[in-house]
């Protein structure tokens, strides 16, 4: 095995992992930087983020009116310090895409312009039609191949954390075309590997998302956390899950029980009204939106389908040319995938999870307690979404956390020796891991696709939209014994050739482990808060459970788990209010 | 007794066979079953060993583009029920490198894209602290189809000129340029002459369209290169020969 290196190492080539990337060469020009994913850059699920992105630029707004919003809509469960350096630095990163030509949608003087978006008491989320994850990432992508100091290993699949003398010193890793595995020294890490939506069996997320880096982070002992708090956007198309936009609400979209009866008033979110009001009904956020849905289909007052029950979002009102010009994604998937036209029919949707407001822990500089590992984006919890985001603030977040990351990385890399030639034994190490684990093993009896299917249906039941103690102890024994069950798992593939087969295992072993990280904090927090809602515990307690959870993995048994008091700064906890 | 359908899907397992061959799969059909879900239920449940790209399912990552009867597709946005009775032939994209069963080698692909300098090339950058350069929505216009390019490669899949002159820089990448050059921010149009209007570049293109009719985004790089050929060229040849001042 050889042994490559570079002194930061990005994993993930996404949205966070470039802007990373970038950071690292424009405040370190001397450092050499790789991103290694396991897609190319702009297969990244940045790509299908479809909205906007919030950052506050007009007259009429303010930084502490979008800290505000944040904090509410994550239910107090944000590190203020973390939101107010967050809506202090969007604009100006958002600025930095604009002049990297990301083509923001504009008012007809050439400004910026900007939409309402669900939680947001002003105007602010910038967007690109509805494709600005598309447009963010390819912006991002192209504009990072101008700097030839970024060097790149597309579609490798990152096996494990290099940990040696207490600190995250480079990464092992296969590359898909050959198989061969290498170890990649660094001097710093920066993990931006996204989300992992594929624990639950109904989701916008892309098959690539997985929780690698959670669970690369786990393994190597730095902690997760808040990983109870699991979003579902209230607007998935049936079966496939994919995305209809909060923008279509932002835009004058009307949610529709089967009556025909714009439900949300009946959950305190406001009065219906013909045009969209800012914080409320369907521009209430998402926590509150696919709360709703459940109530409304316990009342029977849902339509159902093949693909279970669902409700009506209706855009007919809005006339083909506003949805042509401002919802054009939305129109061409509904008619692809659905065979509807949203200009003359209405839209069947159903909540489906969507976002991971946990993550792996981090400070205001992306580092991990881990020294030497950072993290930022959806794989990383740097405390700015609590226990609810609100739509529109990912993609910011990306930018602004994703270039703070790799600052800081850029940063400790300087400060760092080379690593030590041993290194390279725990590379040998994993080689003979996967070797007997996957490819040479004779026994076994596992399908993937079993196990993951399990794994899938018992998250889905216990840490869903609503859970309850009972059914997430019982989850917490069901994925030990799939974890069991999966040392028994058997390939069909013992290729080295770009064998899917193999990474598909690993990444269902990811899943596993954040699967439990999910289901063990969600046990323990006995309240409700934003996305967290136990019908065993219904009411939000402030007193016990202003904090953070953080989940650690042990060697054996349940995973353990700890708790960190909340940063309040100026805005002490009060009630949520929406449509008042 | 359920409907199935069959795929009858190529097969190249480099450490196994030599020639790539078919290999027959009989899967259910389902009416809102796209070919993508037919791969992942072959995978899942008959054959793990088969192998191809997939992301997002939506037609937007790019990923999983192959042939289905021959014609280049996005297979997570072409349904099964398009071509009954079957069998359905599943192939790599034509004119790149196998890796393996349905995944081609892109390397070529990606060396192209840094070669016609995607990004904004200005010759003075101004502070952030300015704000945003102003962009009406017109000027948006003028770029915002070439700007959807997914990078799928169905395009270089149906070009017949790539297929014969592996130098040709191509569909995608040349509608890319075309998409900063006509971007009111950027500068860099010059710059990419050389490249665009070079033995590779261009004049390559014998206006076949098959790009366009393929693409899944309707970008229309025939469209892209007629523009550049037609009415771009002359004007940044006269650029270049005025001084900065005159234009």
């Amino acid at each position: 095995m050889d042994r490559l290196s570079c002194d930061v190492l990005v994993v993930g080539g996404g949205g966070a992992g470039l802007r990373a990337a970038i950071a690292v060469v424009e405040t370190r020009p001397e450092l050499r930087v790789a991103v290694i994913s396991k897609v190319y850059p702009m297969r990244s699920h940045t790509v299908s983020a479809e909205g906007g992105a919030a950052a506050v630029i007009k007259p009429g707004d303010s930084l502490d009116e979008h800290a505000y919003d944040t904090i509410s809509g994550g239910d107090w469960l944000c590190d203020q310090v973390a939101v107010e350096a967050f809506v202090k630095e969007a604009p100006e990163e958002m600025l930095r895409l604009e002049h990297w030509g990301c083509p923001w949608s504009r008012e007809p003087d050439g400004h910026i312009a900007v939409r309402p978006f669900g939680g947001m008491k002003i105007e602010r989320t910038w967007f690109a039609a509805d494709k600005t994850g598309f447009h963010l990432l390819h912006t991002l992508f192209q504009t990072s191949l101008k700097y030839e100091a970024i060097q790149r290993y597309d579609e490798w699949f990152v096996t494990r954390l290099l940990v040696d003398e207490g600190r995250c010193q480079g990464v092992v890793a296969i590359e898909m075309a050959t198989g061969r595995m290498e170890v990649i020294t660094a001097r710093a890490v920066v993990l931006c590997t996204g989300g992992c939506g594929k624990v639950f069996p109904f989701t916008t997320n892309a098959n690539i998302k997985n929780g690698d880096g959670m669970a690369l982070a786990y393994r190597a002992g730095a902690p997760l956390k808040d990983m109870e708090f699991v979003q579902y956007h209230p607007t998935g198309l049936p079966f496939t899950g994919i995305l209809i936009t909060e923008a279509a609400r932002a835009e004058g979209g009307w949610l529709l029980n089967k009556d025909g009866y714009r439900y949300l008033q009946d959950y305190d979110l406001g009065k219906p009204e013909p045009r969209p009001v800012l914080r409320s009904m369907e521009l209430g956020p998402r926590d509150r939106l696919s709360q709703a849905f459940v109530k409304e289909q316990e009342k029977g007052r849902t339509l159902e389908g093949p693909y279970g029950h669902y409700v009506h979002l209706d855009l007919r009102h809005l006339g083909e040319k506003l949805i042509d010009r401002k919802l054009p994604f939305v129109r061409e998937l509904c008619l692809k995938y659905m065979n509807i036209d949203p200009v003359r029919e209405m839209i069947p949707v159903r909540p489906v999870v969507h976002y991971m407001m946990g993550g792996i822990s981090t400070d205001l500089h992306g580092a991990t307690p881990l020294p030497g590992l950072y993290a930022a984006g959806e794989a990383a919890c740097v405390s700015i979404n609590g226990a609810n985001r609100l739509g529109s603030n990912s993609l910011t977040e990306i930018l602004v956390f994703g270039a703070r990351a790799g600052k800081a990385a850029a940063d400790f890399a300087c400060e760092q020796q080379t690593p030590r030639p041993s290194i390279l034994a725990q590379g040998g190490d994993e080689q003979r891991r996967i070797e007997e684990q996957f490819l040479r093993k004779t026994a076994g009896r596992e399908r993937i696709a079993t196990l993951r299917a399990e794994m899938q249906q018992t998250v889905e039941e216990a840490a869903g939209i609503y859970r309850t103690g009972t059914t997430l102890e019982k989850a917490a024994e069901k994925l030990h014994s799939l974890q069991e069950r999966f040392h028994d798992v058997a390939l069909d593939d013992r290729s080295y050739t770009f064998n899917t087969e193999l990474t598909a295992a690993l990444e269902l072993s990811y899943m596993l482990d954040v699967a439990e990280a999910i289901v063990q904090s969600a046990f323990h927090r006995r309240e409700s808060r934003g996305s967290h809602q136990r019908t065993d515990y219904p009411e939000r307690d402030d007193r016990k459970f202003l904090t953070h959870s953080l989940v650690y993995r042990s060697a054996a048994g349940r995973p353990r788990v700890d708790y960190l008091p909340v940063t309040i700064t100026r805005w002490p906890p009060g009630k949520r209010v929406y449509g008042r | 007794m359920e409907a199935t359908v069959a795929l009858s899907v190529a097969r190249y397992r480099p450490e196994q066979e030599a020639e790539p061959i078919f290999q027959t799969y009989e899967v259910p059909f389902r009416k809102d079953w796209v070919i993508l879900d037919a791969l992942n239920y072959i995978k899942d449940q008959l054959d793990g060993s088969l192998s191809f790209r997939w992301s997002c399912r939506m037609g937007v990552c790019g990923s999983c583009g192959m042939k289905v009867n021959r014609i280049p597709k996005l297979t997570c946005a072409t349904f099964l029920g398009d071509f009954l009775p079957g069998p359905i032939c599943v192939e790599p994209l034509d004119y790149f490198p196998v890796i393996r069963d349905l995944v081609v080698d892109l390397t070529d692909f990606m060396r192209k894209l840094n070669r016609v300098k995607p990004w904004i090339i200005r010759t003075a950058e101004k502070p952030l602290s300015e704000g945003e350069y102003l962009q009406t929505p017109a000027q948006l216009d003028t770029y915002t189809q070439f700007s959807m390019c997914i990078n799928c490669m169905l395009c270089y899949s149906a070009c017949p000129i790539y297929g014969l002159e592996p130098t040709f820089v191509g569909p995608a990448a040349i509608a890319l340029a075309q998409r900063y050059n006509m971007d009111s921010r950027d500068q860099g149009a010059a710059e990419r002459l050389k490249l665009l209007s070079g033995k590779d570049g261009i004049w390559e293109c014998t206006f076949v369209g098959e790009c366009t009719k393929v693409c899944p985004k309707n970008v229309d790089p025939a469209g892209a290169i007629q523009q550049y050929k037609l009415a771009g060229v002359a004007d940044w040849f006269k650029s270049l020969l005025l001084p900065r001042g005159a234009r």
